[in-house]
This record gives structure tokens, C-alpha cells and sequence, in this order.
């Protein structure tokens, strides 16, 4: 996040160059990706809607969990077709793999990791930490300067998606396929089994649609039409300082 | 300014998009690509993977208690059934198309064979699991005793089960996982005679690969150069019918 224009004190809103070009494109990548690949693996979670812990599960076993089917209006595609659902999620899921992994390595070394979402010393202390749920909690976004910053529920939780949930999901994926499971059989024992995979892929899953749903509030809470605009040209204007 | 989202839009929004979706996947040029996305990752589990790496073997105590038959689980042909009937002892296995030897083996010449035992998971492409321990003759050794002709790239399994007569099961593998040392013909399922619902008197285990490659109900294998020209060309009874992919390593 870099300034682009820094006269202070006049009337001008500040326009700031929020987001960098890299962050934007792969965002916009990931809204459509992430929405194909969650409508599609709906679609194949239709085919067994049934999830299992271990090993090995099918009808005789007990499952954890056991859904109906999810509508139409929310697979891909709309109507039951499995070798489609597949087709859509087996295109998308490497592009997906491999945009996030340039991602990890340009925020690792472009410096994004260390000058946005590292944490600062002294955010972490509990009191830090509790002034800034009480700040949302009243939906007091900070203003002036202090909006060039992530705040720390923010870092933790770009970190959280980036760094744990988006591997996890893709790596549990990677063990849906027979042919790793021959290739890489130490993945599908970390996670305790081909259908434990199975079951955390299904949460991870869904740990990523309540993220987008915070995500929206969030946008949506605190100007969409700026937030929205510094994702796309990258520039957004800073909130005024709260007197 | 603040946007007014409730469901009823979200869930037209979410409509729109799928039927946009939809509407995508009828251009020619988007179904090829979506299509051809398996190519991809043959390629990238071929070049991960060793060409006999072999598949998770399990314990004993790892085997699911009922294995669960899939498909047909029973081809109810009258021909089947006349076989069925005198315990497939009039059941032969041809070994045809581009061979050096043809052959037709008996189900008793064929458990005569060195066998091989492996305790495997089967993975439905549906999204269920189910371990069972296999006997069987590696497909090698038969395809060995045939002698495989210049020009043989895939091996055909064609079976009993004509699908309540839609046209009859068969499946195919390259010759890379025909070759690969779990690759058998198994009559054996957890230590007793297949049973007709698993694939009665002799099924293929491909076990790098999902259910549906497991073709059951054996009744001839064919050397062939190219999978065009067998039934809709696609290399199996699924991948005709419902557009699964070839490679179902994925």
C-alpha cells in the first residue's frame, strides 16, 4: 500500500495507491475461480453427500455427516451431471494452485508479506487485540493514515486464507486423485486418510465461503463503491480523520 | 451509499451466473478446454510419479467391512447366465486383436497362474472409498504369454454386463498402467471367489485409477493401436455415455 499523492491539509480527498497490481489481478482471478470451483464441487458432492473420517467410507459406513443434495440454483452445472461438475473443477483447480503459489512467492519476496501483512510488534498483545474486535464490533474503521494499514484481525485473517486455508483446501484436493495418492502417499496419510481429506477438503471449503461472506459485510460496511474501486484501478481515497 | 443485497438477488445473482456458466459449456471451444484439462493432469501425475509407483497397500485390519458392489451387480444376460450356472466352468477369456498368440483361457488355467495379493482402496468417482484385499494374475504375465505386437497402445477389457442393453461395459488402459505390477485380473475378493455383484468370474484392478476403470465381468482383452472405431471412440463405456474422462486418475 503506497501513497500516490501526499499533500495534506487540503480540501483534495487523498487518493492513495491502495493495492498493488499483482493483489488485483490475482483477486478478481480468485472471485471467479473459487466461485467455479466451489458451484462445481457442489455438484460433486451431489454424486455422495455423505462424509466419512479414515480410510475408507461408502453406504455400510457411518458417516460424520450425511446432506441432501444442494439445489440447482447453487451447483455447476444446474442440473446433476457429474462428469461436468468434474470437468469444471479439474479446469479450475490448477489454475487456481498455481496463481496462488505465484501469489505466496511474490507477497515472500515483492515484499508484501513483510510491509502489509506481517504483524507489527506490539499488535499481537492481547489488549491490541481486543481494542481492535471492540473497533468492529462498533464498526469503527480507521481513518486517516491509520486506513493504509491492515489492522490485525485483518493480517490474520489475509494470512489465515492465504497461508493455511487455500493450501489446505488445494492439498486435500490433490488427494481426491487416485494417481497422487501413487505419486505423493505421504499427502494423503498427513491428513489422516483419503476420505478424512474428503471431509476436511468439505470444510475447508465452506471455511472459505464464511470468509467470503465476512469479507463482503466487511466491503460493504465500510464503503463499497472506494473498496471496490481500489481493487480494481488500485487507487482509494483515504477516509478522512475523525475529529 | 451502501448496496442492498438480500437473498432473493443473491440467489438470482448465483442463478444468472450459472446459467451463464451453462450456456458456456455448450461453445465448442469451452467444452474441448474443459475437456482437455485431464490431459493436463495425466501429464502432470505421470512426470510426479515413478511409472510403477505403486498404489497404498493396506493391513488386514484396514479392510472396510462390506465392500460395496457399484454398477451393475448382476448382467442378468442369458448368455451370463448360462455360465453362472455351471460356475463359469464354459467361461473363457479371449486374448485377442494385436497379439502375437491369441489365446482363450480357462477360469481353471487361469488360477493356476502365479497370483498376486493386494489389499487396496478402491475410490468411486462418486467420492466413496471401500478397502478390499484382491487375488489375481498380473495382467503382464497374460499380455507376456500373448506377446504384444508392434503398434499395440492400449489394452481393451470387454465384458459381460451389456447395461441392460445399452451397448455392452468395456473400459481400456495405455500400456503404462497395463503393465504396472498391481495391475491384475483378480477372481478373488477378501479371500473368497468373486462374487457376481463384484465382477463374477474375473475383473480388472487398475488401482492407480477410479471405480469405473475397474471393469468387471471380464470376457475378452484386445491389443489395439487406437480406441477410435470401439464403440464411441472414447476408450470406455462411461467416458461414450457421460462424458467421464479417459485418464481417471484424477
Amino acid at each position: 500500500m503506497d501513497r500516490l499523492s501526499s499533500q495534506a491539509g487540503s480540501a483534495e480527498p487523498k487518493l492513495v495507491l491502495r493495492h498493488r497490481w499483482p493483489t488485483r489481478l490475482w483477486h478478481w482471478l480468485n472471485a471467479l475461480l473459487l466461485y467455479t470451483l466451489f458451484a462445481s464441487g457442489l455438484g460433486i458432492f451431489n454424486a455422495h453427500p455423505r462424509l466419512y473420517w479414515g480410510q475408507y467410507g461408502a453406504n455400510f459406513d457411518r458417516p460424520w455427516l450425511e446432506l441432501g443434495r444442494f439445489g440447482r440454483w447453487l451447483t455447476l452445472p444446474a442440473h446433476y451431471d457429474l462428469a461436468m461438475s468434474r470437468h469444471w473443477h479439474l479446469t479450475a483447480a490448477p489454475i487456481f494452485a498455481f496463481a496462488l503459489l505465484l501469489y505466496m512467492l511474490w507477497s515472500l519476496f515483492g515484499g508484501h508479506l513483510g510491509r502489509d501483512l506481517a504483524f507489527r510488534r506490539g499488535e499481537l498483545a492481547p489488549r491490541h487485540i481486543w481494542q481492535d474486535i471492540r473497533d468492529h464490533a462498533r464498526l469503527r474503521f480507521p481513518t486517516g493514515e491509520a486506513a493504509l494499514r491492515y489492522n490485525v484481525l485483518q493480517k490474520g485473517s489475509y494470512i489465515g486464507v492465504i497461508f493455511v486455508l487455500l493450501p489446505l483446501v488445494i492439498l486435500t484436493g490433490l488427494t481426491m486423485a487416485p494417481g497422487m495418492n501413487a505419486a505423493w502417499p505421504w499427502l494423503v496419510d498427513l491428513f489422516g486418510g483419503r476420505q478424512s481429506a474428503r471431509s476436511i477438503h468439505f470444510i475447508a471449503a465452506f471455511t472459505l465461503v464464511a470468509f467470503f461472506l465476512v469479507h463482503m459485510l466487511m466491503v460493504l460496511l465500510a464503503g463499497p463503491l472506494n473498496e471496490i474501486r481500489s481493487m480494481i484501478s488500485g487507487r482509494y481515497r483515504l477516509p478522512e480523520v475523525r475529529r | 451509499m451502501s448496496l442492498i443485497l438480500n437473498r432473493r438477488s443473491l440467489v438470482l445473482g448465483a442463478a444468472a451466473t450459472l446459467v451463464g456458466c451453462d450456456r458456456l459449456a455448450k461453445n465448442e471451444t469451452v467444452r474441448e478446454t474443459l475437456f482437455s484439462a485431464a490431459n493436463f493432469h495425466k501429464w502432470a501425475q505421470r512426470s510426479l510419479m515413478a511409472r510403477d509407483a505403486l498404489a497404498r497397500e493396506f493391513r488386514p485390519d484396514q479392510i472396510s467391512p462390506f465392500f460395496r458392489p457399484n454398477g451393475t451387480a448382476n448382467p442378468n444376460t442369458p448368455e451370463y447366465k448360462a455360465l453362472w450356472r455351471r460356475d463359469f466352468a464354459d467361461w473363457r477369456l479371449d486374448v485377442a486383436g494385436l497379439v502375437a498368440r491369441p489365446l482363450s483361457l480357462s477360469l481353471a488355467q487361469i488360477r493356476t497362474l502365479p497370483h498376486r495379493e493386494q489389499i487396496t482402496r478402491h475410490d468411486c468417482v462418486e467420492g466413496w472409498s471401500a478397502i478390499g484385499k484382491w487375488r489375481g494374475v498380473p495382467l503382464k504375465r497374460i499380455l507376456d504369454a500373448a506377446g504384444l505386437r508392434d503398434g499395440a497402445r492400449y489394452i481393451v477389457f470387454h465384458c459381460a454386463d451389456d447395461m441392460g442393453g445399452g451397448g455392452g461395459y468395456y473400459e481400456s488402459v495405455d500400456l503404462v498402467d497395463a503393465f504396472h505390477p498391481q495391475t491384475i485380473l483378480a477372481f478373488a475378493l477378501n479371500d473368497r471367489p468373486l462374487r457376481v455383484a463384484n465382477g463374477a468370474p474375473l475383473r480388472l484392478r487398475v488401482e492407480r485409477q477410479l471405480g469405473y476403470k475397474q471393469a468387471k465381468y471380464l470376457m475378452k482383452i484386445e491389443a489395439v493401436a487406437s480406441l477410435h472405431g470401439i464403440a464411441g471412440g472414447k476408450g470406455g463405456y462411461w467416458e461414450d455415455r457421460a462424458g467421464y474422462d479417459w485418464y481417471a486418475g484424477i
